[in-house]
Formats: structure tokens, sequence, C-alpha cells
């Protein structure tokens, strides 16, 4: 594994990116400015209806035309795109905190309380995680919220796996055995030892997360389990269009294109092939 | 989990207690997962249960209080959440999983169709899967940095970021629509079978080529792969006595976390495609809150993810020695 760390550590403080991995940093800076650019440059509502002027080709007034109910598509595919990121963002943090300071107490300590998380994870990985996420989705349909629990409750999981099996590696070696002799406290051993070792995986697990978090979304819109109409999001956007493939080829070109190019970014970024 | 149960069962670990147990564990959990889900999900959704499932059972016109009432004290959904709670639990142990509340037909019943058609079309896709993907990792892996290795990586980072139902709405365009070659959905003859089992085909195999890739690398780069040839062997006869049989070990042991992506992937393929099983009739009972269903659908896929992952463990228990003595 160490062989190919994605993130290759320079000086302290200082890395280098692969060629790959600027390529998908530089299509998600991308992605990011038409997300967050459009509504500044490109006044509409995403969900206004105009049924008298459906799918209808580009013009200057609707850049990427309207969809079967006279919605301009750039201003729902940059919402949806918003809605996407905004999902990966809020659920990879929040399954990288917990993940990662769970993983360090039970690498850290051992015993029983590594016994007592490592069995909450694999209690949490028992059903593959689309199906523990469609359940929950199930207690509450069409809310962002019970789709975001589930799936940052699937994410956690590979972070604290990752940097459990550092840190039991990383605690035992002499340097931080030096620092604690030393007198230092557990924040900085954190800080100085553990944290620059850790980091550049769990940004690869961080770039995977996010690609995976954007895929349920758009996996459960599509079979319209996820979120409710009239939301613009990636793959609600799919399955609305589909019907009307023929007529406006280019309109349900959008939503699959920007959705792959979404995850092609993340996954260029991560840049390593999965283990 | 296999550390847990090899400090506590010492005399199985190694052998094939040390693989069974663990998959044994997890199943109990999944049902227990599912079940409790299930139950939250009874006593969370909006309207009255007992009204719905006498709708289920009398059709949509018969319903009135006095029925509702009867399905009450029937089913004793008056109980107290506790009580409730282990009656549900007590009904999934004995396998009753209740009738399905739009069809009326008893969850079982309907699942051991579903399972037959769900499990063909997984089955077919892991094997076309294998057919295409682990091949062309190995070939690519003979000649890292390749024009093969690097047009085949390419092509993999492409298929991966094609979530299955992007992947197979443009097969459906291109060989159904444009091309008129294939069926676009629905079952029953083998070529309804193309379409979805190449759609989850193509993702397992973009995967499982880099898997098979970099085992490739790794075992040719080896000690033992470099004395084989310097003894004399011929390329052909290293690959094949001391190449395959290692770099098979990693491919048979990623099958695993592929059946995840598997097991996803039928929920939405087998919508796209309407082919009728499982994944198909998971997401309609969820659409139309018919609560047994759901619990049974989400049941059968669950413990189907454990026994293909059990399959697996075993394979690998096969494949590589060094596991069994360890």
């Amino acid at each position: 594994m160490s062989a190919t760390t994605p993130f290759t550590a320079g000086r302290v403080g200082r890395r280098r990116l692969a060629t790959r991995q600027r390529l998908g940093l530089g299509l998600l800076g991308l992605l990011l400015a038409i997300a967050w650019l459009t509504p500044w440059l490109h006044d509409a509502d995403p969900a206004r209806q105009q049924l008298t002027r459906i799918l209808e080709l580009p013009t200057l007034a609707t850049p990427l035309g309207t969809d079967h109910l006279g919605r301009d598509l750039l201003a729902r595919t940059a919402a949806a795109l918003r809605l996407s990121l905004g999902m990966a963002l809020l659920s990879v943090v929040s399954a990288a905190v917990p993940g990662i300071l769970l993983g360090v107490i039970a690498g850290w300590r051992g015993g029983w309380v590594d016994r007592v998380l490592g069995s909450l994870a694999d209690a949490c990985l028992a059903l593959p995680g689309l199906l523990l996420v469609l359940l929950l989705v199930a207690i509450a349909p069409g809310n962002f919220w019970a789709l975001y629990v589930g799936i940052a409750l699937v994410l956690w999981i590979e972070y604290f796996r990752v940097v459990r099996a550092r840190t039991r590696v990383l605690v035992a070696s002499p340097q931080l055995e030096a620092s604690r002799l030393l007198g230092f406290g557990p924040g900085y051993l954190f800080r100085r030892h553990l944290w620059p070792e850790l980091a550049p995986q769990v940004l690869t697990l961080a770039a995977f997360g996010a690609a995976s978090a954007i895929l349920a979304m758009a996996a459960l819109g599509f079979v319209s389990v996820g979120l409710r109409p009239p939301t613009a999001e990636l793959g609600l956007m799919m399955t609305e269009l589909l019907p009307y493939y023929h007529e406006a080829p280019w309109a349900m070109a959008q939503p699959i294109l920007v959705l792959c190019l979404l995850v092609l970014s993340l996954n260029l970024l991560a840049g390593r092939d999965p283990r | 989990m296999d550390a847990v149960t090899s400090r506590r069962f010492p005399a199985l670990s190694g052998g094939l207690g040390g693989v069974l147990l663990p998959r044994l564990f997890q199943a109990g959990l999944v049902a227990w997962l599912v079940g409790t889900l299930t139950f939250v999900l009874t006593r969370t959704l909006p309207g009255d249960m007992a009204y719905r499932i006498a709708a289920g059972r009398y059709g949509h016109d018969m319903v009135n209080s006095a029925a509702a009432e009867a399905v009450r004290v029937e089913l004793a959904l008056d109980q107290p959440a506790l009580l409730a709670y282990l009656n549900w639990l007590g009904d999934l142990l004995r396998l009753d999983l209740g009738n399905s509340l739009v069809s009326g037909e008893p969850v079982l019943h309907e699942l051991s169709h579903q399972l037959g058609h769900s499990l063909g079309l997984a089955m077919v896709a892991v094997l076309l899967s294998l057919l295409l993907g682990p091949p062309l990792g190995l070939a690519a892996g003979l000649r890292p940095g390749g024009v093969l290795d690097r047009a085949s990586e390419g092509l993999a980072s492409l298929l991966r970021a094609l979530p299955p139902f992007a992947l197979g709405l443009l097969l459906i365009l291109l060989f159904s629509v444009s091309l008129g070659w294939l069926p676009a959905a629905g079952h029953g003859r083998v070529a309804h079978f193309v379409l979805p089992a190449l759609t989850l085909a193509l993702a397992l195999a973009a995967v499982s080529s880099r898997v098979a890739r970099n085992a490739m690398v790794e075992v040719s780069g080896s000690a033992y792969y470099a004395f084989s040839r310097t003894k004399g062997l011929g390329e052909r006869l290293s690959f094949l006595r001391h190449g395959l049989r290692n770099a098979a070990v990693p491919i048979v042991a990623y099958l695993g976390v592929q059946f995840v992506y598997l097991i996803e992937g039928v929920v939405v393929v087998e919508t796209l495609f309407a082919w009728p099983g499982i994944g198909h009739s998971l997401v309609h009972a969820i659409v139309a809150r018919d609560v047994p269903m759901i619990q049974g659908t989400a049941l059968v896929m669950g413990l189907m993810f454990v026994a293909l992952n059990t399959g697996v463990d075993l394979l690998c228990h096969g494949l590589d020695p060094r596991r069994r003595q360890s």
C-alpha cells in the first residue's frame, strides 16, 4: 500500500499531486464553478414551469434548452450539481470525523475498546450499503436527512478500518514511543505523528466516499425512492427525461454527462485503483 | 469479526469453522437488522397499519372500521411497542413473513419466484464479468505500462464513472433503440438476459480487470516468478503454473467486495430493465409501502449477500494454503 501513496509526500507540509489527480482537481473545479456561478450569471428558477416552451433546443435565454415541463435545464443541472456536491461534502465530513476519531481510539487503546468498535463497524457492514440506505429511506420517504444519515452510516466504516490499522502500526513505532516518554499529550502526538501519516489515505477515501455518496443518491433518485420531484436531482432528472430521449436527446444527455464527469473527477482525484 | 471469533473459539480458527462461524453470525445480524428496521417502519408510517392490511386483504372497496378492527385484534397491532417488537422478531424467527399488502399473496411464495430470476441474472453477470475482466487484466499486467495496460486503464476509469443505470440506459439506446438488436426490457427469452447482464458485468469487470492487473504485476515481480523463469520454464508454463493461481487469490477475494456492488446494481438494473427479480420488487414495495414485502425482499437480499460471501471465503480457503495454516 505504501508503495503507491496517492499524495506523494515531499517535504513536510508540501505535497505533490500526480498528473491524473491534477486532471481530476481541474475537472472538479470546473464543475464547482458551473454549479455555483450559474445562479449569478443566469437568473432562472429551476422549478419554474413554462408549458408553452417544452423540450426546446438551446437558445440564448435558455443556454441548455428546456425539459418536458419547460423548466430551464441549465438552472436545473446546476441546482442538481449543487445538491450532489453538497450531499457529498456533508456525508464525507460526517463520516470521516467519527471514522477517524474512533479508528484512532480503537487502534491506540486496543483490547476491549477495539473489539467493541470493530464489532460495531462489522454490524454496519452486515447489510450491503445501498440496502441499508434503502431501508432507512423507506422509513422517511423523500427525506434528504434520512438519505444523508444512511450514506454517512455506510461511509464511516472505511475511515475507521484504514485509520485503525495504520494507527496500530504507528503507536508501536519508536518515534511515537519517544514522544510519549517525553511527556507530550495525545493532542500533540496525533498532530505530529499520526495525522501526517494518515492524511493521504484519508484524502483518497474522502474522494472515493464522495463519489459513492453521489452515486447512491442518484441511484435512489433514478428508481424513484430517493428525493421527490420537483427537486432537481441528477438521477431523478434522468428518469424524468427518459421518455423524451427521442425528441430531446440533448436534454437526457445532460444529467448523465454531468454525473459521469463528477464521478470521474473524484475517481481521478483519489488517484489510485481500488484495492 | 474474524479476529474476534478466532480469539473466542480457538479450536475452530484455522479450520472451516473459522470461515463459517463469522458468516453465520453475520446472517443472524442481517435478519435482526432487517427485522428491526421494518418494525420501525410499521410504527412510523403515516396512516393506520390495520386499515392498510385490511385493504390489502379484502380490497380497497371492502374495508370498513369493523374489518380494520378485526385485523388489529388478530395481528395484535394494538400491543405496546416492546411486546409488538418481540412478536415481530418471533414471526421472523419462524420465517412467518406474512402476506404482501398489495397482492395478498404470502411473501415467501412471491420471493421464491423472484429469487430465481435475480440469482439467474446475478450469476450470468458474474460469469460474464469473469470472462471479460480478469483475462484482460492479466494480459495487461504481463506488460505494465504497455498499450493494452493503458487502454484498459482508460476504459476501466470511464466505466467506473458510469453508474449502472446510466450504463444500462446507454446500452438500451444503442442496442435496442438505434440498432434494434435486443429487447430493451422484460424477460423470458435468452435475448432478454443480454443487456441487464452486460450492464452489471461491464461495471464489475471494470474493477476486477484492474485488480487482476495489479495482482499480476505483483506476482511477476516476485522472487518465485523470477526463479521459475531462471530455472528454464517458458513464459507460458511459468504463467500457468506459478502466475495464475497466485494472481487468482486477490481476484477471488475481491469478488466478495464486488458482491456489495452486485446487490446494489441488481436493485437499479432490475428496475431499469423491468426484470421480475428481488431488487425490482424491493423498489416496488418501498414505493407502495408494502411493509411485509420490504422485509422479505431486504431479508433475502441481505442473506444472499452473506451466502455469496461465504462462498468466496470457502474458495479463498481452498485456493490459498497459507490461510489454512495461520
